[in-house]
């Protein structure tokens, strides 16, 4: 790591100054996916604003009918929310698999979101919830938040400050992970919110990405059965060493299938 | 027993190493800093094969903090790493060995390949001199495949142009096609055994520093074996007097192998130690363990076996392909011939066996030993080969074993061993009735009612522990013996510090060698400490692997303390005025036969040091005794296993559901200890069939599971509680302790059980085969190919 | 740019001057010498460097020495009595034979009692979902389970 400044500013006016006067600095939450980057040499920024000193980004607050979560809220916070474990539990559930236990007790929803990795849990959640990504210009809908591989709607001295949940009648994730890395080799998420359906998928493509035709079919019935004739194309979506692009493909629609079981459970 | 106290041997006592351990207090290489430490990093090569055109260091040098750069022009005064077995040819021509430089001279062989070293005020500092290093490469093709390299125009070494290192074979062969041609049936495998990258948790370290005071190096190092590393560097790398270069192998964490070879980033810092006049402490990133450790397995084979109407077995012919790497390492020939062909007769009688091995080069890292070294191999390759006999002549597997077990002992098998020992059935009939097998089908139907696909499968194991009897050894290859010594110093108080050349990295050697001496000499546990790993204490040592420490280093301290008791008793004869034949060691004193007069242990412990009126003339005053033992023969430690998977046919995800193991290790010192090597060993064995996995780019040799984010080792919930029984077997006949090694069965066992399930689980959607790892994605695609197919 | 830190390691203040890319691992390790907090790896993966941030179990190795500002840090050595007695969870482990190389053993301690405070009545299965952060190449886990099971009621016993 050549010479880096750090900064700990105590208001968000503070980091966005910060951001804006040093385009190569970069926003530091739990730093579970920075700090490695840092040390394998992937990522030199000149600078790290470390959001660690803005009690106001962190917890999570029920306002009416969605779900507050500030950026700096750690996954375990989110598993461990009566709140959330009450109102949404497949979110609670997701965040308690995400990661292993020390990650969870570091790791921040805001920098997984930020991070937007292809693999990550959080951004199947904001999609398939229909969240809104609040910054401190703006609130950004999920649909319009990814962008591609570790790309995100985000402006570069943007700050990301919170997601809305809305509350969803019934949801459940049901993650496949790879596993070495224990990431989501494919993870889906459905909700059903009156009779609007989602389907979101990570692990799969660049970025997390909701599935028409898995909406449509659940729309018509939020029922497993709904699905049983639909297989997804393979030609766009992740290949690797643990799993081809037609591995993929097969488990979106056999996860969503247990997803939607999940979910009417 | 000499004592009245309940023996010890036997009992599953604590260990004494762990208070160091759980409170952290334990010292690894990488704990220590000396006086003025200096650090190392190394410049590696980025490419799996290509010529050096140059190296330029110069921006290196001047880099801040930076105090030496080495390459390999500098070190071509000094040898290579050598390789301590020499294999023959089938036509009778030594194997192919190339040098192995410690820097590289001329040409890079593998991604990781050390070019340069880069010595700094902090590591730090050295790692970002290594990157200022610029190195232009002409890149070569890389020869990744194993199974093809010797078909390839590009030749990793000069001086083996078709990548063959040697082909070697076993057996009598006309026999075995003879065989053949009268068999009834013929069951023939292709298989795969999968490359595995040992990670041992503490990673490869070592700290190097030369006195100039007294002209001698010292160097704390990671090893399995510091006094060959020791006499390997001294003798054959750096060429300075033995006497001068004193290796001490700390608390190490782990090695399966790994840390049992000199390692050319060693000899580097020794080397340099001198130089720059400082000591110099180097410590693997991950990243690093992954591409330069000694690798493991790596075997392609085509099994054959032959059977009559009855399903005997007449014979058995193995062709392998065995990759070395791009090196030698030091022990990497003997692994795929000596400790794997000469095992393939297992627990079985067959009359024939005709066993090919080829070794070829590649530009991948050195494969070594691994956990097993072999025998995994050997085991995997016949066990999977009887079970598929079996469902193919639709025998029950246990019972198709069970009709072809050797039963007579002393056994001579036709690849070369000789079984003093052992009782396949008690182990197979205890297995089964643990295992529950009488359960399984209404476990089978529950696991359906789950959607779920359940399997059995079984492994009966033998392995060649107690490494080696050097006679045997060195017929075979072996460029030394492989005695063990030990050596018992009795303090004038009567306590005791035992000094062994096995090292310990895990096993417990602290407690259990205690236990063998604290009962010899009817003392307390506490009064007896072992020291290992240090050159300067320890007389002499071959190290721990094989399976080897108490089976061959136990019996040396076993030999050294007869040889206290002998010459206690001669004290104990001046002493109580006795003649020498009077006097007998029991109950924790040395006693004048049928009389009530005795000197106690420390009685006669104390007289040995402060004598008074002693015939110092005829007796030699001190207690302290040193032996060797070299083991007349191997041990066979054999058992049988049982493994039941679950499997999601709809995602192909797999899991160990329950496995259960009993083993025939002899006598057993300490059955607590005994029993975790199980589970460690089964923990590797489950990760090689159902996660590791080792992949190299086929066209740019580059290490595709290069960290723990692709390579996936067993995490806690990967693997069940496993169901461990060591019967009360049958001793070694040829050592004191009657033992024979328990620390790779679980490894060599459990890959052949957990493919064996799978495959009995997934035998209903039609799948014959599975290589491992058997991944999710294998088994999808291996349910996928066979519903394409019908 | 130096940084300086203020916080608590076992209970004592320290006042460190560091370079922000400092890791906190590296400062235990190589400022306060606390050598049982153990580097198994390069990608936060192995866990051997657990240590409890705030009472929370993190991984020393992904954590900088900055964030850490103001925190109490408490690695394997600050849960050792000084009397030479053990933590339950340490005498656990050694009862049960819960460790064999021992390297692996301190992040795996320091993980087992952050897991154990916070599910107190966890199950053989919670147990070995919670140890998932903590990589054991010798034991199979096994006996580390039993001590876990084994430690936790002593430690609900000491702790209420």
């Amino acid at each position: 790591m050549p010479t880096l400044s750090y900064h700990r500013p105590s208001s968000i006016a503070e980091v966005a100054r910060l951001a804006r006067d040093d385009p190569d600095a970069k926003l530091l939450a739990g730093g579970q996916s920075i700090i490695p980057s840092l040390k394998l040499g992937l990522l030199a920024p000149s600078a790290l604003i470390d959001l660690g000193g803005l009690p106001e980004l962190r917890g999570v607050r029920l306002e009416g009918r969605s779900l507050r979560i500030g950026a700096m809220t750690s996954h375990a916070e989110v598993a461990n929310s009566p709140e959330v474990r009450k109102h949404v539990p497949a979110l609670a559930h997701l965040a308690a698999g995400i990661g292993d236990r020390q990650v969870r007790n570091r790791g921040t929803i805001g920098g997984s979101l930020a991070n937007s990795d292809p693999a990550a849990d959080y951004p199947a959640a904001v999609l398939g919830l229909g969240a809104e990504i609040r910054t401190d210009r703006r609130a950004i809908p999920a649909d319009s938040f990814f962008k591609g591989l570790f790309e995100t709607a985000l402006d570069p001295d943007e700050i990301l400050t919170a997601v809305e949940f809305p509350l969803p009648e019934r949801a459940a994730y049901v993650k496949f992970p790879q596993p070495a890395s224990r990431f989501a080799l494919v993870g889906v998420f459905v909700s059903l919110t009156g009779k609007s359906v989602r389907v979101a998928v990570t692990g799969a493509g660049p970025c997390a990405f909701r599935v028409a035709a898995l909406e449509q079919a659940l729309a018509k019935r939020f029922a497993p059965e709904s699905l049983h004739d639909i297989t997804m194309p393979a030609d766009t979506l992740n290949a690797d060493l643990h799993g081809s692009a037609e591995y993929r493909a097969h488990l979106i629609p056999v996860l969503t299938r247990r997803a939607v079981t999940q979910a009417l459970a | 027993m000499s004592s009245t106290r309940a023996p010890l041997i036997g009992q599953p006592v604590e260990r004494k190493e762990d208070y160091r351990f759980v409170t952290g207090t334990g010292q690894y290489t990488d704990d220590i800093v000396l006086p003025r430490q200096t650090y190392a990093a190394f410049v590696r090569s980025p490419h799996a094969h290509a010529h050096l055109r140059s190296v330029d260091v110069a921006a290196a040098r001047d880099a801040p903090g930076v105090l030496a750069v080495y390459t390999g022009k500098d070190l071509t005064s000094i040898g290579g790493v050598p390789c301590g077995w020499l294999i023959h040819s089938i036509d009778g021509t030594p194997m192919k060995e190339p040098k192995h430089p410690i820097l590289a001279e001329d040409k890079v062989r593998h991604v990781g390949d050390p070019i340069a070293l880069i010595v700094a005020e902090s590591a730090r500092e050295a790692k970002a001199g290594a990157a200022l290093v610029e190195v232009e490469y002409d890149v070569l093709p890389a020869v990744v495949n194993l199974a093809t390299a010797a078909a390839s125009s590009t030749s990793v070494h000069d001086i083996a142009p078709d990548n063959i290192c040697f082909t070697w074979a076993v057996g009598d062969k006309a026999a075995t096609d003879a065989a053949f041609a009268r068999a009834a049936h013929v069951t023939r495998l292709s298989l795969v055994n999968n490359r595995l990258i040992p990670n041992a948790i503490e990673p490869r370290a070592a700290n190097a520093h030369y006195s100039p005071a007294s002209d001698s190096y010292t160097l704390y190092v990671t090893s399995q074996n510091p006094h060959v590393e020791r006499l390997l560097m001294a003798a054959f790398v750096l060429g300075i007097p033995e006497h001068k270069l004193r290796v001490v192998a700390p608390d190490v964490g782990g090695g399966f192998g790994s840390k049992i070879y000199l390692y050319a980033e060693e000899a580097a810092l020794v080397w340099a130690s001198r130089r720059v006049g400082r000591p110099i402490k180097w410590t693997a990133e991950r990243s690093e363990s992954f591409l330069t450790d000694a690798h493991g397995r790596d075997h392609v084979t085509t099994a054959e076996l032959a059977l009559d109407a009855d399903g005997k077995f007449l014979a058995l012919r193995v062709d392998t392909i065995a990759n070395m790497g791009a090196y030698l390492s030091t022990f990497a020939p003997c692994i795929p011939t000596i400790l794997h062909a000469t095992l393939l007769a297992g627990q079985y009688a067959t009359p024939h066996i005709h066993c090919q091995v080829r070794a070829v080069f590649t530009n991948t890292a050195p494969v070594d030993a691994y956990r097993g070294a072999g025998r995994p191999e050997a085991t995997y390759l016949l066990e999977r080969t009887v079970e598929r006999a079996a469902r193919e002549l639709a025998i029950d597997p246990p019972e198709l074993r069970r009709r072809n077990f050797i039963r007579t002992f002393p056994y001579s098998t036709p690849v070369g061993l000789t079984y003093d020992t052992g009782d396949y059935e008690a182990t197979l009939d205890r297995v089964l009735e643990l295992a529950d097998v009488h359960g399984f089908p209404a476990r089978k139907a529950e696991s359906e009612r789950r959607g779920l696909r359940r399997g059995i499968g079984y492994s009966c194991y033998i392995e060649a522990c107690g490494i080696a009897p050097s006679s045997i050894a060195g017929a075979l290859g072996a460029r030394a013996g492989l005695f063990e010594a030990g050596e018992v110093r009795v303090h004038p108080t009567g306590k005791v510090t035992v000094f062994t050349g096995s090292h310990s990295h895990g096993q417990g050697h602290e407690t259990t060698f205690a236990q063998v001496v604290a009962d010899k000499f009817g003392l307390p546990l506490e009064d007896v400490e072992i020291e290992h790993g240090d050159t300067a204490k320890v007389l002499f040592g071959m190290g721990t692997y094989g399976s080897r420490s108490l089976a061959v280093g136990g019996s040396a301290i076993v030999k050294a303390a007869d040889k206290i008791l002998t010459k206690g008793c001669r004290i104990a004869a001046h002493l109580l005025e006795a003649s020498d034949e009077d006097i007998e060691f029991r109950d924790g004193a040395f006693r004048v036969k049928g009389t009530d007069r005795s000197k106690t242990f420390a009685e006669i412990a104390l007289a040995a040091y402060v004598p008074h009126h002693y015939p110092i003339e005829q007796l030699e005053p001190g207690l302290n005794e040193n032996a060797f033992y070299d083991p007349p023969n191997f041990t066979f430690p054999a058992g049988s296993y049982v493994c039941e998977v679950e499997v999601d046919p709809d995602t192909g995800a797999a899991r160990v559901d329950r496995f259960t193991a009993c083993d025939d290790f002899g006598n057993v010192v300490n059955p607590m200890i005994v029993e975790g090597q199980v589970h460690g060993g089964l923990a590797q064995g489950i990760g090689q069939a159902l996660l590791e996995g080792c992949r190299y780019d086929e066209e740019s040799g580059q290490l595709l599971t290069g960290s723990l984010l692709d390579y996936a080792l067993p995490r806690a919930d990967d693997l069940p509680n496993f169901r461990v029984e060591t019967v009360k077997g049958t001793p070694c006949k040829h050592n004191p302790l009657g033992v024979k090694g328990c620390g790779e069965a679980g490894a060599i066992g459990s890959p052949p059980a957990v493919i064996n399930a799978l495959l009995d689980a997934l035998a209903p959607c039609g799948v014959r085969d599975l290589d491992m790892p058997a991944t999710p994605l294998r088994i999808w695609q291996a349910i996928e190919a066979a519903r394409a197919k019908r | 740019m130096s940084l300086q830190i203020r916080l608590h390691v076992n209970g004592n203040a320290v006042t460190a001057d560091v370079s922000p890319d400092t890791l906190l691992v590296t400062f235990l390790r190589e400022h306060q010498h606390l050598t049982g907090t153990h580097v198994g790896c390069d990608t936060a993966s192995c866990g051997a460097c657990t240590v409890l941030v705030d009472g929370i179990a993190v991984k020393s190795c992904n954590v900088l020495l900055a964030q850490v500002q103001g925190c109490q840090i408490t690695t394997i050595e600050g849960i050792t009595p000084a009397d030479g007695s053990l933590h339950p969870m340490q005498a656990a482990f050694k009862a049960c034979h819960g460790l064999q190389c021992g390297f692996c053993t301190p992040g795996m301690i320091m993980s087992a009692i952050d897991l154990v405070t916070h599910h107190e009545h966890a199950s053989e299965a919670e147990i070995r979902a919670g140890l998932q952060g903590n990589l054991c190449r010798c034991t199979g886990y096994h006996n580390i389970v039993r001590a876990v099971m084994q430690a936790a009621p002593i430690m609900r016993g000491t702790q209420s």
